[in-house]
Formats: structure tokens, sequence, C-alpha cells
């Protein structure tokens, strides 16, 4: 951290030459990267730390009493440690390694089912919800007899608060909802909603995959009990992420799998489990994956949640206002009063298919299709969305190269 | 007397030749997708769909003489263009020419390699669907749809 200069004011022509694939030609264009709730690209201080990691610390961890096996140990434990910093969590053992926030979910799924869910159990989530947040909790629900419930929302894509209040009954076991929804941007009032839950002594677990890129997160002040998130979409590398769990709960829970470095001690007869966090991270992680995570959380802090939160904002602001000002025939789907910067939108009645195929030709880079978010477009009625979602390095012109792109895709289609 | 396959295959890559770009190639796929008449809506069931497309694809086929003749729809206009071809190329033939064509065509107007991975998966499909058609009705008498 220290070894990183603090970049005041907020220069994005800096900060783009810290991400190499964000220059490079696509289709003879140079690329527009709006798919960043998908995935964000790296910079090269994360792709630097990885590679260095393979040339010179290799080693597993955890077991070995030899030199790399200790580099490697501290530095991944020192990452564990700086996602402890960043969320604010009591204990560094409350940060779980996981391969991401799908895992995460089943996880608790697992765990938090097979300790506490009883036939007749309610688990509650939301109509935002990535199929991640969805199937995992089905499938809970088909092994213990619980029901699943659903907060609706309106059309603006924003959870009706007091059709939550009244899902919340002493039947409720857990409140599992998406803290900013990939497919369109709302952010969900999690404060609020945890508050809600915790009068009624229910646990509460988020999904912040699309939380970490944008904004600053307190488990400590939102008294969340569980949150999940992934590297990849935090600048940092594929397959690895975070479960964060307060202790009280995660002490209780048993495993989710067996094998190595999860045990204690194990005999033919009975295996007793390892302390937290190991408990729950069975196998040689992904410890270059953990290592990178540590040096993207370097990295966001280096640049900071306040500057990221206001570029953004403005980019958010900017696209759509843009977009409506340039077309009649565009329809921006999510329209919540609190969003991140995520436009999801439709260019008069041309398939998001046909849209996203050419600004692809024209090098933007968009996401077309339903997101993963099947029962959001069923209840809005559409096959998908066109989704142009921005991260702290994109710009004003090329949201303007998207609109010149938009204003072809018409002309083709002749809408 | 309808063309041999081939020979629809070399008229749609000249008609491709006459294009530097790409964006021009793009052009002439949604006009033909634009002017494929498409299925009624009763016909745009799960029984026609053709799987593995990101946008709906719905395909039929009927047996008139002792040619094969294919009609087909989609939501998205690139994929019906896409779709509108294969069907340029292969209806009003007999099944075991349809069964054995290669569909060279599709190379050589280097359309996969503008396609992304889960769409030219989506036209392997339409091929094989069409195939499976084709194969399906060769035992069947005139007039019969499937």
């Amino acid at each position: 951290m220290s070894s990183l200069s603090v970049i005041t004011p907020f220069d994005v022509e800096t900060i783009r030459q810290d991400f190499p694939a964000l220059h490079q030609m696509v289709h003879g264009k140079p690329l527009v990267y709006f798919d960043n709730a998908a995935t964000s690209q790296k910079p090269s201080l994360v792709i630097d730390r990885i590679r260095k990691y393979y040339e010179r610390d290799n080693s597993n961890i955890h077991r070995g009493v030899h030199y790399l096996s200790q580099q490697a140990t501290e530095m991944y434990e020192e990452a564990r440690k700086k996602i402890q910093t960043l969320i604010n969590a009591r204990q560094s053992y409350e940060v779980l390694f996981t391969k991401g926030t799908t895992e995460g979910i089943n996880l608790i799924a697992y765990s938090f089912g097979q300790k506490w869910i009883k036939p007749g159990d309610e688990i509650i989530v939301s109509a935002l919800e990535h199929h991640s947040n969805i199937v995992p909790w089905q499938m809970m629900c088909e092994r213990t007899g619980a029901q699943l419930r659903v907060i609706p929302m309106n059309d603006a894509a924003e959870l009706d608060m007091e059709a939550y209040a009244g899902l919340l009954n002493e039947r409720t076991r857990l409140v599992a909802t998406v803290w900013i929804s990939n497919a369109l941007g709302t952010i969900n009032p999690v404060a609020e909603m945890i508050r809600m839950a915790h009068e009624r002594n229910i646990p509460v677990m988020l999904d912040g995959a699309q939380a970490l890129p944008h904004m600053q997160v307190d488990v400590q002040a939102l008294d969340v009990d569980f949150l999940t998130f992934s590297g990849h979409k935090m600048f940092g590398p594929t397959g690895i992420g975070v479960l964060y769990g307060k202790e009280k709960w995660l002490e209780e829970m048993p495993p989710f799998m067996g094998g190595g470095d999860m045990i204690e001690k194990v005999s033919f007869e009975k295996t007793t489990y390892n302390e937290l966090p190991h408990k729950f991270e069975a196998g040689t992680p992904h410890i270059e994956g953990g290592i990178g995570l540590g040096a993207a959380v370097d990295y966001i802090q280096s640049i900071g949640y306040e500057a990221i939160g206001k570029w953004e904002a403005d980019l958010l602001q900017y696209g759509t206002e843009q977009l409506l000002t340039h077309f009649d025939d565009i329809r921006i789907v999510g329209t919540a009063a609190h969003k991140a910067s995520v436009i999801s939108f439709l260019v008069g009645d041309i398939h998001p298919y046909d849209t996203g195929t050419i600004l692809d030709q024209l090098g933007i880079a968009v996401r077309t299709g339903h997101h993963c978010t099947q029962p959001i477009m069923t209840r809005l009625g559409i096959p998908g969305t066109v989704r142009a979602s921005f991260a702290f390095y994109n710009t004003r012109e090329e949201i303007d190269r998207m609109i010149s792109g938009i204003r072809q895709v018409k002309k083709m289609f002749k809408s | 007397m309808t063309k041999p396959i081939r020979d629809i295959e070399a008229e749609l890559a000249e008609e491709f030749s006459l294009f530097d770009e790409w964006m021009d190639k793009y052009q002439y796929i949604i006009e033909m997708g634009q002017a494929l008449p498409g299925l009624p809506e009763a016909d745009k069931n799960s029984d026609n769909i053709v799987n593995g497309c990101q946008s709906q694809v719905w395909l039929t086929a009927r047996k008139e003489g002792d040619v094969v003749s294919y009609q087909a729809d989609s939501d998205a206009i690139i994929t019906k263009g896409l779709i509108a071809m294969l069907v340029r190329v292969l209806s009003g033939h007999r099944p075991d020419e349809i069964v054995s064509a290669d569909l060279a065509f599709v190379d050589q107007i280097g359309i996969r390699e503008h396609l992304s991975p889960t769409r030219s998966n989506g036209l392997n499909n339409m091929i094989k669907k069409m195939k499976y058609y084709a194969l399906a009705l060769s035992s069947r008498k005139e007039e019969q749809a499937l």
C-alpha cells in the first residue's frame, strides 16, 4: 500500500494506463469495454503480482516448514487481512476464501441449511436476484422442506418494502438478498432490510458481487451476518472470492467440503475439524488468486471509493441523459432512484442480441440477454436487455462512441 | 428444377464477396432476415425451437413431393438472416441431398469467425436440426409435415 501513490485528483487517463487490456483494437476499432458487471479488467499491479508469485513465491501453504511455503502462507494470509480491513470485519478469520460469490452462497445454503433449517421454515430472497442467489436456495428447500419467499418489485425495479415487512415472520430463518442488481443496477436499501430482519432476530446474507467494485462496505456498521463477493468483478483474478460471516454463525456451522487443511485430526473412526477460517477451506486453495485479490484491494484503496463513486455517478448520469436525448425510442429498463453505474436498455423493438452484435463490430463490448436473471425479465415482460456497465476507467467519450454506435444500429435495422 | 445445393452455396459466397466491410455483410444478413416470411405464432412452440441459441429460433419442415421445404423464424433479425441463408440453400432438395450437404459456404463467407462462440454453436444447432428433419421426413410419403 505504501508503495502506491494516491492519485488526487482523479485522473482517468492515468488510471487507464494501469489497465493493459483497455488498449487494444477489436474488429479494427479501439475497444470500449462496457461489460464490467460481468467482469472487470485487471490493473498491472494485479497481473504483475500473480506473475511474481509464480516466478518466485510458488509453494503450497499452511503445512510447509520450508522458506517458500512460509513466504506463500504469509502472503496469502496477508491478503485475507487486506480484505478484513477493506470490509471492516472484526476478525480476519471471519473472511473465508471461496471460488466466488456463487460458492459463498452455496456454502451458506448447505452449511446454514444443514444446521438450522427444518421443514416449514422460510427463506426470503428478492425479485432482483441473480440465478446464483435463487438456485442454491431452491436446492436447499428441496433438501430440507423449507419454502422460498420472494420480495416483489415495482416497475422501476425497486423492492416493495411493505411486502418485505409482511414476509418477515416467525418461520423466516434467513434473508438472502442482492445488494446491487447486476442486470439493472438497482441499489437495494440493505441497511434498512437488515435492521428490519434483526428486529426479529433473523440473520441476513448479502450478495455483494456488484457492490464491492463500486462502494465502501463496512460489515460492522451494516451489522450484516454474511456477505459474499467475487474477486474478478473488483479488478482481481477469476476463481477467487470471499465469504464474510460473523464468527458466531461460522463457529456453529458444519463444514461445507471435506479434505486437507480443514481438519484438526483425522482417523478412520472420527475426524475433528480445524478452526476458522480453515474449517471452510478444504484442499489447496487458489493461492495466487488470493494474493492477486489482495493486490486488487491495494489498487482500489489507492484510488479510493469516494473518487470511484463520484466518477461513476457522472458516467451513469451522462449515459442515461445521452441515451434519452439522442433517441426517442430508447427504453431504459430499471429506473430505480438509487442505481449503480449500470444502464440496461432496449432500442426500439430491436432485439438486444442484434444491438449487441452490431455494437461488437464497432468495438463496443456490452452484454445482451437476460444477464442470469430470467425472473426479472419475465416480471418485466421482455426477452432481455442491452446492458452497459461502467467502471471508474470508463469515460464520457466512450459513452459518445456507444451513442453513435446505436445510431448505426438503428440505421441498419431501420428502426 | 431447383439448382444443386453446391450451386446455391456458390451464389451466396459470391454475393458476400461483393462486400469488403463486415458491416455491409451484416447489413445483407439483416436484409435476408427481414425478407424471410417467418412462422405463424402457433408454430413458434417448444417442439420447433432450436436449442442453444441466445435468441429464440423456430424451424418447421414438410415434404413437398420428394423434396423438403423449410420455414423458420427468430425474434432476432441477424439470427433470422442466418437461418434464412440455410433455408435458401437447403429448401427444395431431397432428404439425402440435405443430409450429405457439407455447407462449405458457411466457412467461405467467413461468418463463423465473426460470430460469437454461442452464436456459432447456435448455427451448428440450426444445421443439425434441419438435417434431422430431412432424415425424419425421408421415410414419409408426399405432402406430410413433421
